[in-house]
């Protein structure tokens, strides 16, 4: 069973997902508003699966998000791998807490992966001005409790291990 | 300790992008894997935009048939003074023995509706090294000045728009031949002239043209109106805000352009030739 893999393309699919979310053109209202979707896809499969999705896929992630986005090579790179180091550590207490505590535990994630990318972006000398920029953590936070239960659904179905 | 390891490679590769840029061809190859991201994540604008298209009512084309057709009207006869002015200025640039050529190589592309790094003013169109794009070229819309490409792919490029907080651009007010730097601010309609003095010739509705120096721009696209200039007594420099001439948000097809490389004139010539405040501004500095 431990060689056995399965489910890799649902993998693969979500995360697809999780990145045409992020490119997705919103309306200018709902722009400060995005979740950082790729970040809470990816906390959810190293909480999941955290002998199949580790830091090193969570740092090739990130470079093509920094590709996407057209940030400096290695930005969210390092947020995600951060974020992907983390989680793995505490996967076995994380899987344990009810859904809002986990809730405001992946609004603390974020918010750490956010302060990385405005340190990053500080340093070249263009730090975020307005306070909107710390709103995906609240908006991943109130989406939390919904990707958890759709993942967690379509990892049971599909039976992904 | 894996960690670690990529916690270094971040940071290296972030200082090499940073400061050299030799991770371009890395950045080229990995938006073949994200073009197709981006194209599909298009896709539901491609397709509203042509369903309103396709159910525009007959009357609606009709009325827009006609306002083109005016419009038509007007730019061709404005074409005729122009084609007109066109040869007299090349017949008096030829008498000078400094023949400057115009007509720069275009290509009209599309931009893709997607969203990239908050905060940034960014956009991606959908040509790339295939069609000739290079690092550095200018970007224009039917109105004036948009940007330039920041990076490169295959089939598609990154530009950075005027408005982006790490842009500049060399500009000249028409009016009077005035040079200046066009930064931008972040905020979505502003740019900010730098170092002019309090006591400059410059009045609101002036219109900012790109002046060519710093050889990226091509001289005379429109970039902005002036629309706010805020004298405060004790502060060494005006501080002028411009409202960009570019539909930075709303345009959907964008003009790259190809600028000849002419034979560059020395780089105030022009200028000391119909710039009377010129040696005001000298002047002025010297006071200061």
């Amino acid at each position: 069973m431990l060689n056995k893999n399965t489910g890799g393309w649902i993998l693969f699919i979500s995360l697809l997902i999780a990145f045409l979310l992020t490119a997705l053109p919103l309306p200018h209202w709902a722009d400060d508003w995005r979740p950082a979707w790729v970040a809470m896809v990816l906390i959810y499969w190293c909480m999941a699966l955290p002998e199949r999705i580790g830091i090193g896929i969570a740092w090739c992630m990130g470079l093509l998000l920094d590709v996407q986005q057209g940030a400096l090579l290695g930005q969210n790179a390092l947020g995600l791998a951060l974020i992907a180091y983390f989680v793995i550590q505490i996967h076995k207490r994380f899987r344990l807490f009810p859904l809002v505590q986990q809730s405001c535990l992946v609004g603390f994630i974020i918010i750490f992966y956010l302060l990385i990318s405005s340190w990053v972006t500080g340093i070249m000398g263009i730090p975020p001005k307005t306070w909107t920029y710390w709103m995906p953590a609240i908006s991943s936070m109130v989406l939390w409790p919904w990707l958890f239960v759709i993942l967690r659904d379509i990892r049971r179905q599909y039976n992904v291990t | 300790m894996r960690i670690v390891a990529f916690i270094l490679a971040s940071l290296i590769m972030m200082t090499v992008d940073h400061r050299q840029g030799h991770l371009e061809r890395v950045r080229s190859v990995l938006t073949v894997f994200v073009y197709p991201l981006q194209y599909v994540a298009n896709l539901p604008v491609t397709v509203i935009n042509w369903v309103s298209e396709s159910l525009t009512t007959r009357a609606g084309l009709v009325k827009e048939n006609t306002r083109l057709r005016e419009e038509q009207l007007i730019l061709s006869s404005k074409v005729q003074k122009f084609e007109i002015l066109e040869a007299e200025n090349e017949r008096l640039r030829e008498m000078l023995k400094s023949s400057e050529k115009l007509d720069e190589r275009v290509l009209i592309a599309e931009l893709l509706a997607v969203d990239l790094q908050p905060f940034r003013h960014q956009i991606v169109i959908n040509k790339g090294r295939r069609e000739g794009v290079y690092e550095g070229q200018p970007i224009v819309d039917a109105n004036g000045v948009m940007g330039q490409v920041v990076h490169v792919g295959p089939f598609s490029s990154t530009v950075l728009l005027l408005t982006d907080p790490i842009h500049a651009i060399p500009v000249r007010i028409n009016r009077n031949g005035l040079r200046s730097v066009a930064v931008g601010t972040g905020q979505s309609h502003v740019l900010q002239l730098e170092h002019l003095p309090n006591n400059v010739d410059i009045k609101e509705g002036d219109l900012v043209v790109s002046s060519g120096l710093g050889s990226r721009f091509p001289p005379g696209y429109p970039v902005g109106v002036v629309y706010n200039i805020s004298r405060v007594p004790g502060e060494p420099f005006a501080k002028v805000s411009i409202l960009p001439s570019a539909q930075l948000e709303k345009s959907r097809e964008v003009l790259l352009v190809w600028p000849k490389s002419s034979p560059e004139l020395p780089s105030n010539f022009e200028s000391s030739l119909d710039d009377p405040n010129l040696l005001d501004d000298l002047d002025v500095s010297a006071r200061q």
